[in-house]
């Protein structure tokens, strides 16, 4: 048989492909692509985006690799707050048009696409980020840009950008809280268990400062490689090290969490004796780990889906409206919903998208979110209710302690020599990122 | 022993003290070598798939873990299946999810060889390329897999390959062949997009809802595996146990099919020398992929097996490769019980050195005392075994039980 490629065949296959690339093309009319609504006419400056017919922001998180998990429910939550606007009217007469993007779990991709959505699409706005390390690799381009980032996720701190709006927890609104009720309420001997990068490493500093400063005791800390499943030596350590019971600071991010708490049940360590504390499992990884492994187990967030607000009960409805009966909301869902609102008030107030007016118009702005009531801080950072919540039979969180009023946010880590009284204020311009208080 | 009974009254607290120090130390040993061959056990299930399919067959399977993965979404689509059945069905559900795991990943393991790994033997690089593209591939289907996606694959298959079948039993066919191809290629293309397109938009979310999506999944182990216990002071987790069990009884069987079965006479033959095998009259082809099955079937089970103690989701099966390859390697490729010893010494040497065991042991010299604590946590732990394997691997390149004889150069 002749297997060489001759002219006919060449002809023919190279028809046959181009003939099925062209009917791809054509039955592929119907895949969503990148742009929601069809372009607008391209604008030239970012100030000017709002001179077309729609105001266009930007949505970048991973829709694809590891990080998707958890990034893809963040973009509904945006896409709802946004749909929500344009019902209602849009921003200054104008509706938004989203533009996604896909970082991909990969902090280069990351950078590049935020290059593209504020040069290309002259974006008025970005919403995106989840992990700590694809902010920071996008934190040079929207300072040199002289750009804006809202950021949904609670994070370790240590930073107050300019140009980034944080609304998720700041340290001392989900960790610190929830070691003082573990001190009145649990016991006195804590161990540490976290993965190894840097949101558990701070955490755990902070932790331990905060311990030694209110007579409690770390008597053990482990960390695990991220995607980890072994735990056997840190049950064994645990149990070493507490054998009569105590306090368990899980950090863990990720597939651990899920070997965690199933081997920890194995090894006969209950949630009576060895109550736990999360600050990374909200309501989606309590139906991934399973409701059985977590019964008892508590959480520390600034949202849980049980919250009792009306606000709450028109935004779980209307995202279970939009996304089906079986999803359920978290809280850097919440914070992301907040962060489109948010924007949104302070370019009403500002009266324009000009970059400048609208950061300083969101400085001081509230809402009332379904966390409760939230303002925006002169660091960049919402003040914010800190909740406790206990994991239920149904996978959801019976809040067992709230703050009596909203907590403000420290950015800079008191709790470490280095950044011992400093703080963060963008109102005044002497004053900036970091500044030493008196 | 006649002193102890004389001896005067204040001794006796002493004793009774140093007596129960004894058992504590005991009850520490006892449950250092448990958890050690606990870990190894995990480790040597997910490694005996590979030491067939790499150790025997010598293919570089990447796409070994995501075999993992789908025997740990059979565990999960069974347990659902049984959940509806309720009672003594999901607290058996876990022994039909193995068998239903190793006959669906060694059916998957058996495409696998027919459509890729078939064309690449000998060419270890480009098997190691090919396989990590179906490792993607893999991971990407169960994320995205709906019932469009399935009813699309499967009419492809039946209008592509049916036509092409019948088209064999033209005679003329070796004339218009690549006409016939071109076309049929076109035509079934197009009708399964058509199909596809029509189903999405008649029924909606019915259809285009993935089945497992790209969150991790919920696989509870039944209630009689979920607890444990307590022995002498050491706590036994059932499905500890249960994986123990589990793995000597996969390795016993792999033991008696290759010693003592016909298959496994001829799996050794062709493996030891191929084209005399031929000679013979072996079916070589059919050796292997029967081969390449069973290795697939066992990362099934070894994926059922570890759904009881880690996640289920896209990600699972690259938790694992590593530590799988890395089996293999320090046992000795090709050699079974060197996969064996493997496992349990890197097991014991992560258990030890990671609990802070060896730490503990040595506190009398304080120097390498303070040098194991720092070693003591899991990632740590893990930095120093990869040490050791570099350092082993420099002292004994073939691994523990290296290849001997002719076969080694083939």
């Amino acid at each position: 048989m002749k297997r060489q490629l001759n002219r006919r065949k060449f002809l023919i296959y190279g028809s046959a492909t181009f003939t099925t690339s062209i009917f791809l093309k054509a039955c592929a009319n119907n895949t969503p692509s990148a742009t929601e609504n069809p372009a607008a006419p391209p604008a030239a400056t970012p100030a000017a985006a709002t001179s077309g017919e729609t105001i266009k922001v930007g949505i970048l998180h991973s829709l694809s690799g590891t990080m998707a998990i958890s990034e893809k429910s963040v973009v509904d939550a945006e896409k709802l707050a946004i749909k929500e606007i344009n019902a209602a009217g849009g921003v200054l007469g104008k509706q938004i048009e989203a533009i996604s993007e896909d970082g991909a779990s990969n902090w280069d991709t990351f950078r590049e696409k935020a290059t593209k959505l504020i040069d290309q699409d002259k974006v008025a706005v970005v919403f995106g980020c989840w992990t700590s390390a694809s902010r920071k690799n996008v934190k040079p381009v929207f300072e040199s840009k002289n750009h804006m980032l809202w950021y949904p996720v609670q994070y370790e701190g240590q930073e107050c950008s300019k140009n980034i709006f944080y609304t998720g927890a700041a340290p001392n609104q989900q960790i610190e809280p929830s070691v003082d009720w573990l001190l009145k309420n649990k016991g006195k001997e804590f161990f540490l268990v976290g993965s190894d990068y840097v949101f558990p490493r701070t955490a755990n500093t902070i932790i331990k400062a905060q311990l030694e400063a209110l007579g409690g005791k770390i008597v053990g800390e482990d960390y695990l490689p991220l995607g980890n499943t072994e735990v056997t030596p840190i049950i064994t350590k645990i149990k070493q090290n507490l054998p009569n019971g105590g306090v368990i600071y899980n950090t863990l991010n990720g597939d651990s969490n899920v070997a965690f708490f199933k081997q920890l049940k194995g090894a006969g360590l209950t949630p009576e004796k060895y109550p736990s504390m999360s600050v990374s499992i909200a309501e989606e990884e309590v139906k991934a780990i399973g409701v059985e492994y977590l019964k008892g187990h508590y959480a520390a967030w600034n949202y849980f889906q049980t919250v009792d607000t009306p606000a709450n009960k028109k935004f779980v409805a209307a995202f279970k409206k939009e996304y089906g009966e079986n999803r359920v909301t978290n809280d850097p869902m919440e914070a992301a919903y907040i962060a489109v609102y948010l924007w949104k008030q302070a370019v009403e107030k500002a009266g324009t998208t000009d970059l400048e007016k609208v950061r300083a118009a969101a400085v001081g702005q509230t809402l009332d979110a379904p966390e409760g009531k939230v303002t925006m801080d002169a660091n960049h950072h919402i003040s914010k209710i800190v909740r406790i919540g206990e994991v239920r039979q149904d996978g959801l969180f019976d809040i067992v302690y709230a703050t009596p009023a909203p907590v403000e946010p420290v950015p800079w880590n008191q709790f470490v020599k280095e950044t011992k009284g400093f703080a963060c204020d963008w109102t005044d311009p002497a004053k900036g990122g970091k500044y030493q208080k008196v | 022993m006649g002193q102890n009974n004389q001896c005067p009254m204040p001794l006796a607290p002493f004793i009774q003290k140093s007596k129960r120090i004894n058992q504590q130390v005991l009850a520490g040993f006892l449950e250092a070598i448990f958890n050690g061959i606990s870990i190894g056990a995990v480790l040597l299930i997910a490694a005996l798939g590979l030491a067939i399919v790499f150790g025997l067959m010598g293919v570089i399977n990447m796409a070994h873990g995501e075999l993992m993965m789908f025997g740990a979404y059979t565990t999960f689509v069974v347990q659902n299946g049984c959940k509806q059945l309720g009672g003594v069905w999901f607290e058996g559900y876990i022994f039909l999810a193995l068998i239903v795991a190793f006959i669906f990943t060694a059916f998957v393991g058996l495409v696998l060889e027919k459509g890729v790994i078939r064309y690449l033997y000998g060419r270890p690089l480009e098997t190691l390329l090919a396989t990590w593209g179906v490792s993607l591939i893999f991971q990407q289907f169960v994320r995205s897999v709906n019932w469009v996606l399935i009813i699309a694959i499967a009419i492809f298959c039946l209008l592509f390959f049916g036509g092409l079948w019948v088209l064999n039993s033209r005679t003329n066919l070796e004339r218009v062949r690549n006409w016939a191809i071109a076309v049929l290629l076109l035509l079934s293309a197009g009708i399964t997009i058509i199909t596809g397109n029509l189903l999405s938009q008649t029924y909606q979310l019915a259809v285009t809802q993935p089945w497992f999506g790209a969150q991790n999944v919920d696989v509870t182990a039944p209630t009689w595996l979920q607890a444990g216990m307590s022995l002498g002071g050491v706590q036994l987790p059932f499905a500890r146990l249960f994986i123990i069990a589990l793995t000597l009884i996969c390795v016993a069987g792999v033991y008696i099919f290759l010693q003592r079965s016909s298959w496994g006479l001829r799996i050794r033959s062709v493996t030891q020398n191929r084209s005399m095998s031929a000679c013979l009259g072996i079916p070589t082809q059919k050796v292997d992929a029967v081969t390449f099955a069973l290795g697939s079937g066992l990362a099934g089970v070894a994926g059922c097996a570890i759904s009881l103690l880690g996640s289920v989701g896209p990600n699972t099966g690259q938790n694992y490769i590593i530590d799988t390859f890395m089996v293999v390697v320090v046992g000795g490729v090709g050699n079974l019980a060197g996969s064996i010893v493997a496992a349990l010494a890197i097991g014991t040497a992560n258990f030890l050195i990671g609990s802070g065991t060896l730490a503990l042991l040595l506190s009398s010299v304080k120097p390498l005392a303070d040098f194991f604590t720092f070693f003591a946590t899991t990632s740590m732990a893990k930095v120093m075994v990869f040490a050791l394997i570099i350092v082993f691997l420099q002292w004994k390149p073939g691994g523990i039980f290296p290849q001997k004889g002719r076969t080694v150069d083939v």
